[in-house]
């Protein structure tokens, strides 16, 4: 059986108690929220903190309402409730489908949203046993010096498979990060680094405690994920797209987009923004033409690498379709009656 | 090397139970290990494949990946709870009546999620079944048997006189 | 002598049972191998090897010894003798010895008080190693006869070659209006039970010196074989007990490693030694599919009669023999027992490479030429225009007859099968028909019932029972088989019922213990429905008898007359005439003893006499028939499958609902196949397995798993207990080819290689699109210097099943073809 190292357990019952313990286990601490990402990872010797502090119990970090136009969400609300939640339902009905689309049931019952937003980067060199990893001389992100995905590579290609992390990035969302320090607010693009060992601006003592959804006025997003099962798997591709459309009198008719992201999951050690494919997009009524343009854009920069699951050349092929799907989603949900 | 035992009560199958255990372990470990219940099975200890599905308060969840710690406190349970005064939940009845339980090594996990399943929704569809039963693996019967098991045992908490369908144990004629 | 009645008509066979293991299974009451815990209990470990191919220059222990907890350590100079399953591959050794063959090769072992305190000693054993060029994969072990991976081999790095030749297939080709070659690749797969192997041993030390071994094994009785021999002790001292397996497929039945290591470690430290697999050691102990490379070549007349077939095979064995050379010789085998084959060449070869050692999964060495006879046959009714169905139906052999290569043909229900899938599936409205991405395909398929000769040469039976009528009424049935899902005991317990007029659940069944139960051979090939049933009810028609006797006597009736039915034994003329079942037993218990009766079954000696003939020949031959509908998105090359109809030629359903399960089962696991499962290794970066986890091997989840329509045919085998045959591998085999045929139904590529994954639909309809060969798959077979061929004359050019005289020479068989 595969079995956790020996560890100090804390269950602090405030933020302020949850720094507290961080500041006095020092580099060895980490938070733990779900566990579903830690422990395996634990288990494989990845990360080895002599001190685990579970932010579970943490009350001022678990609700969600309503605040001012957006949406305060606790980042310990597992995945379940996430995607069950009536007001997620309602105004963010991708943050619940995207949420609702992670690894299985039985996960998303451990998992929370920071979990999924603070998730490991993977890669198939890497998510592997200690004595696995032995056999390979070890990886650059643990234990090692080189990167076998891309040897000549100075930095580690693991990858972001959050489901929910690009669909943040793409609308925008903001998380608020409580350190020592006091409070910071990051829109979550700037959480993330293309660095599979840092792949997160977050400090080690910060804690994720709120991510702010944008009040629902005028935009819309979907979410299209890739992967061999429907069940268990990571994405391989995940496209978060969001527009916002014209607003005023007789904008419905003309369907207008003003503003647009798209932003890829699965592709990068971050969830990758494509400006390019959204500037495409601004001013068209994502028509079949500004589709093809803005996946057409997406598809040059996705650099999948063999590192997941499936062919890379393929992953890369399917940039352009799921790109398409997921704009041809949007145009559809603005006018379910026009063919 | 070895950490001083940790104490925690809970909840065990109805009843109050008190465990010691190593503080590093997984409520998995401490149940087949500390409370001898071995009827939780186990098939990679990573959250990959369901085997290990216990319920919660209520909830399943993966037990290798969850904290004996973390349970104190908490309603946790079994297969072994499932049973009520040596009468079979009807969910177990209807996995034997049917053969829904080849090997018997994943089948206290589907029945646990299914429980789950039909805790919230006592009719479920056959999707909604799948969807349920996703986060578990099985090697043996396609799914197929433990999909006409729960609708069988659904049906019969409903109050229905359900038998299985003739196409179910014998094939379409 | 005069006979009590036999049932005319079922009381308890044919009927869906709950099994008799049913109820602890859903309490979680059953007790696997790893469910065990011993008073003082160590727990080992294994060290593996991090490298594909090496030689082992030197290890020290001493600071893993040295280790507080630790009780014990092991290297390979502690068990030098060497085992495997077959006779003529003893080439593992339970800790690597002087070379380690693959990523994952056990080189020593540790029993410490607790697994944590073994794992971190394994990380304190210094090994050195000379590390030798590695081999990846079959062509380049071909190719490459230097560093040999083993001493022994047919030829380099080739472990096995096979040359067979039934009839001049050349000149069954020169009469041919159509002439095929195709080119096929099945990739490996792996059985992935969901339990872990686990093992426990417990020694009693002298003057007793007895071993006891639990297991999740599907062969105790050649556990039992190799722990003798490796442990020199004898084979009197040693219990095996296989534990009911959760999951096997064929993946636990070789004897491995750690069940010999923790018996070891139990007659060092003199305590009980667990050890538990993690998820990751079982794709190192593997033994599933073969990757296997094939070429087949066959001349057809118009009407698609099939005039000669010529068939290739090249399968990647791995490391170890383990049973692979039976494994090759099963890539040639079956070939001739569906369609009419008049003339027939087969060469086999098997490759050693460095990875996990290849042996039996689910259909062992069949689904692999199925695949490619199935797809190549679509083609050929292709280019004959006909309809593939029909193509079928046209040619199929005949019941009770022999084929090119001998094998005795029983009753063969393929007819059947094929006419219900057809009809079910609404096939001739839908085959060439659906829009495109939508397609729908067949394929059928045959599968022994069991293996006709035991694994090592012996002329003792395959399968035993005994027998023991208790005076209170009860019946408890000895059989060395194993439980492993498929529902073996819940057999035992039905016929046993069905013979003596009780219900299943009067009757208590011990099985899977060597000190208690008769040899019965393990659960593998397909064997233990029809060999214990037949020994089952051998054993049950004495003990009726018996009781009969004392009965007639007792009832002053005659012996004709007494008949055994609802826990009674009476007169059938006059039913109120009786007594119950335990009356019975106590009156010839009182007379004669102790009611107990033995029974066993040895299949009859095949008609096949030639060398390699051990390979194919079975009491019976169970038929499939599949059609598969599929959803082939063609902007990304997905394939989605969401029905497949399903008939199976079972002889006699023993108990209805286990037969479903079984096809149901067999269904998912080759569909999986067909889809998404391969054994996915980094050539380039140390032949490390790439994916031994259950996140990244793909196994279907309920959202993959299709819909299945069952048709059970049932056309009794009189070699079969009231006419069974196999039902848990063979409807695995016709599932890949139907879902290769309907994708080319579907979108008009042919993907003649399995696992058919999106990457390989999508560069095959990329190809298409850009006006190349719409198809994926392998491109050669390597240029193999075979033997001479073993010529033998099918039966109607005059053949007895043995070789041209002298077996191999050419110039011998063309005298012999000359006579």
């Amino acid at each position: 059986m595969l079995r956790l190292p020996s560890f100090t357990y804390l269950q602090p019952k405030t933020l302020k108690e949850a720094l507290a313990m961080k500041a006095d286990a020092g580099p060895d601490g980490m938070y733990v929220a779900g566990g579903t990402d830690l422990y395996p990872n634990m288990k494989r010797r990845h990360q080895e903190p002599r001190t685990v502090i579970s932010l579970i119990g943490v009350r001022e970090l678990t609700g969600c309402e309503m605040r001012d136009g957006g949406c305060a969400v606790g980042p310990c609300m597992t995945l379940s409730d996430l995607c069950s939640r009536p007001t997620i339902r309602q105004h963010y009905d991708t943050v619940a489908l995207a949420a609702g689309l992670v690894s299985t049931p039985l996960l998303r019952n451990m998992g929370t949203l920071g979990g999924n937003l603070c998730l490991d980067t993977r890669c198939n060199y890497y998510n592997q046993t200690y004595e696995w990893r032995k056999a390979i001389d070890f990886c650059m992100k643990k234990d090692g010096h080189i990167c076998w995905v891309a040897p000549s590579s100075p930095r580690c290609w693991a990858v972001s498979s959050s489901d929910v992390a690009p669909v943040m990035v793409a609308l925008g969302a903001e998380y608020v990060l409580v350190g020592p320090g006091g409070e910071r607010v990051v829109p979550a693009a700037r959480f993330y680094h293309n660095d599979g060992i840092n792949y997160l601006t977050k400090q080690p003592d910060e804690i994720l405690a709120t991510v702010r959804l944008p009040a629902p006025d005028g935009w819309d997003a979907v979410y299209h994920k890739l992967r061999r099962r429907g069940s268990f798997d990571f994405p391989v591709l995940g496209v978060a797209a969001w527009v916002k459309w014209e607003q005023g009198a007789g904008s419905r008719e003309r369907g207008q987009v003003v503003e647009a992201r798209i932003v890829l999951g699965g592709v990068a050690s971050w969830p990758q923004e494509v400006p390019e494919a959204g500037a495409v997009l601004v001013g068209t009524d994502l028509s079949d033409e500004g589709v093809a343009a803005a996946a057409d854009a997406a598809y040059r920069p996705a650099k999948p690498l063999d590192n997941t699951d499936f062919d890379l050349s393929w992953r890369k092929q399917m940039t352009r379709v799921y790109v398409t799907r997921a704009l041809t989603e949007l145009r559809q949900r603005r006018r379910p009656a026009r063919k | 090397m070895a950490d001083a035992k940790a104490k925690i009560a809970l909840e065990l199958n109805g009843e109050p139970v008190e465990v010691a255990f190593a503080p590093h372990k997984t409520l998995l470990e401490v149940l087949r290990e500390d409370l001898g219940l071995t009827g939780t099975k186990h098939g990679c200890e990573l959250g990959e494949c369901g085997t290990c599905t216990v319920l919660v308060d209520g909830t399943p969840v993966l037990s290798c990946l969850v904290l004996g710690l973390a349970c104190a406190g908490h309603r946790v349970k079994t297969v072994e709870g499932m049973a009520e005064r040596g009468t079979l939940h009807p969910l177990q009845e209807a996995f034997a009546e049917l053969g829904a339980a080849q090997c018997g090594y994943c089948t206290p996990a589907f029945l646990l999620a299914a429980e789950a399943l039909l805790a919230t929704d006592p009719s479920p569809t056959r999707d909604d079944i799948k969807l349920a039963l996703s986060g578990n693996l099985c090697r043996c019967t396609g799914y197929i048997k433990i999909y006409e098991a729960v609708e069988l045992a659904a049906a019969r908490m409903r109050g229905e006189d359900a038998k299985p369908a003739p196409e179910t144990l014998y094939g379409v004629q | 002598m005069a006979s009590s009645k036999k049932p005319t008509r079922f009381r308890v066979v044919g009927k869906a049972h709950r099994k008799v293991d049913a109820t602890a299974k859903v309490t979680g009451v059953t007790r696997f191998a790893d469910d065990l815990f011993l008073p003082r209990m160590l727990f080992a470990k294994l060290l593996r090897s991090p490298h594909p191919h090496a030689r082992i220059i030197s290890i020290d222990t001493s600071k893993a010894a040295a280790l507080p907890g630790v009780k014990a350590v092991l290297v390979g100079k502690d068990l030098p003798i060497p085992f495997g399953i077959l006779p003529v591959s003893q080439d593992e050794h339970a800790l690597a010895l002087d070379k380690v063959r693959f990523v994952g090769d056990p080189v020593a072992a540790v029993a410490a008080t607790s697994e944590e305190a073994a794992t971190e000693a394994l990380d304190l054993i210094a090994v050195e190693y000379e590390v030798l060029r590695a081999f990846p994969d079959a062509l380049d072990a071909v190719e490459h006869p230097e560093p040999a991976i083993h001493d022994y081999a047919d030829a380099g790095n080739i472990h096995k070659l096979i040359h067979l030749e039934f009839g001049d297939v050349d000149r069954g080709l020169a009469e041919a209006d159509l002439v095929r070659e195709d080119l096929f690749f099945f990739e490996g797969n792996t059985h992935l039970p969901m339990e872990q192997h686990a093992a426990v041993a417990d020694w009693s030390p002298p003057p007793d010196g007895k071993l006891t071994l639990w297991s999740a094994t599907q062969t105790p009785h050649y556990v039992h074989r190799a722990l003798a021999k490796v442990l020199e002790l004898p084979a009197a001292r040693i219990r095996v007990i296989a534990c009911p397996n959760g999951g096997a497929f064929g993946g636990k039945s070789d004897p491995f490693s750690h069940e010999i290591v923790v018996a070891k470690l139990a007659m060092i430290t003199g305590r009980p030694v667990k050890i538990t697999l993690t998820r990751e050691e079982v794709f190192y102990c593997h033994r599933g599919r073969h990757p296997t490379l094939m070429w087949v070549k066959t001349g057809v007349k118009k009407d698609g009669a099939i005039t000669g077939m010529h068939f290739k095979s090249l399968l990647d064995g791995g490391g170890y023999g383990s049973y692979g050379v039976a494994s090759t010789y099963y890539t040639g085998a079956l070939q001739t027992v569906t369609y009419h084959v008049p003339r027939y060449k087969f060469q086999g070869a098997r490759a050693f490479t460095n990875k996990p050692p290849c042996g039996p999964k689910r259909g062992h060495g069949t689904p692999q030429p199925r695949f490619a006879l199935e797809v190549h046959l679509d083609k050929i009714a292709e280019q004959l225009g006909m309809d593939p169905a029909e193509l079928r139906l046209k040619h199929l052999v005949p019941p009770n007859s022999l084929t090119a290569n001998w094998l005795r043909i029983g009753t063969m229900g393929l007819g059947p099968c094929i006419e219900k899938v057809v009809r079910g599936s609404g096939w001739k409205q839908k085959f060439k028909q659906l829009p495109y991405g939508k397609g729908i395909g067949l394929a059928c398929s045959s599968y022994i019932t069991g293996a006709g000769l035991p694994i090592y040469w012996n002329a003792m039976p395959h399968s035993g029972v005994q027998l023991k009528c208790d005076r209170g009424g009860g019946v408890t049935v000895f059989c060395g088989s194993t439980e492993i899902g498929q529902g073996s005991d819940s057999i035992l317990a039905t016929i046993v019922a069905e013979v003596l007029g009780l219900h299943p659940f009067d009757v208590a069944v011990v099985t899977g213990d060597t000190d208690l139960t008769p040899v019965d051979l393990g659960s593998y090939s397909s064997r233990v429905t029809l060999m214990t049933g037949n020994a089952a009810i051998q054993a049950a028609e004495r003990a009726r008898d018996v009781i009969a006797r004392h009965a007639a006597k007792k009832l002053e009736t005659p012996i004709e007359r007494i008949t055994f039915a609802e826990g009674r034994v009476f007169d059938v003329q006059e039913p109120e005439r009786g007594l119950t079942f335990a009356e019975a037993v106590q009156l010839a218990e009182a007379a004669e003893g102790t009611v107990g009766t033995v029974g066993s079954y040895t299949p009859a000696p095949s008609a096949a006499k030639y060398r390699g003939a051990g390979v194919g020949p079975s009491p019976a031959y169970s038929y499939s028939a599949c059609v598969a509908e599929v959803d082939v998105d063609p902007a990304t090359g997905i394939v989605r499958v969401p029905k497949i109809w399903i008939a199976h030629d079972v002889g006699r359903a023993i108990n209805a609902a286990t037969v479903m399960g079984q096809i149901e089962g067999s269904v998912y696991m080759g569909l999986g196949e067909a889809l998404m499962e391969e054994m996915a290794y980094r050539g380039n970066r140390n032949v490390v397995h790439k994916i031994p986890s259950l996140l990244e091997y793909k196994s279907p989840t309920t959202l993959e798993m299709c819909d299945v329509v069952t048709y059970v045919v049932e056309d009794p085998d009189p070699n079969g207990p009231f006419g069974a045959k196999e039902c848990g591998q063979g409807p695995l085999l016709p599932v890949p080819p139907a879902v290769a045929n309907a994708v080319y139904d579907a979108v008009g590529v042919r993907i003649d290689e399995v696992p058919i994954t999106p990457e390989k639909v999508f560069k095959a309809l990329r190809r298409k699109e850009k006006g190349e060969a719409a198809r994926f798959g392998p491109a050669r077979f390597p240029d193999i210097a075979w033997p001479e061929p073993t010529r033998v004359a099918p039966p109607w050019d005059g053949g007895d099943g043995r070789a041209a005289e002298g077996g191999r020479g050419r110039k011998k068989a063309a005298e012999g073809a000359r006579r």
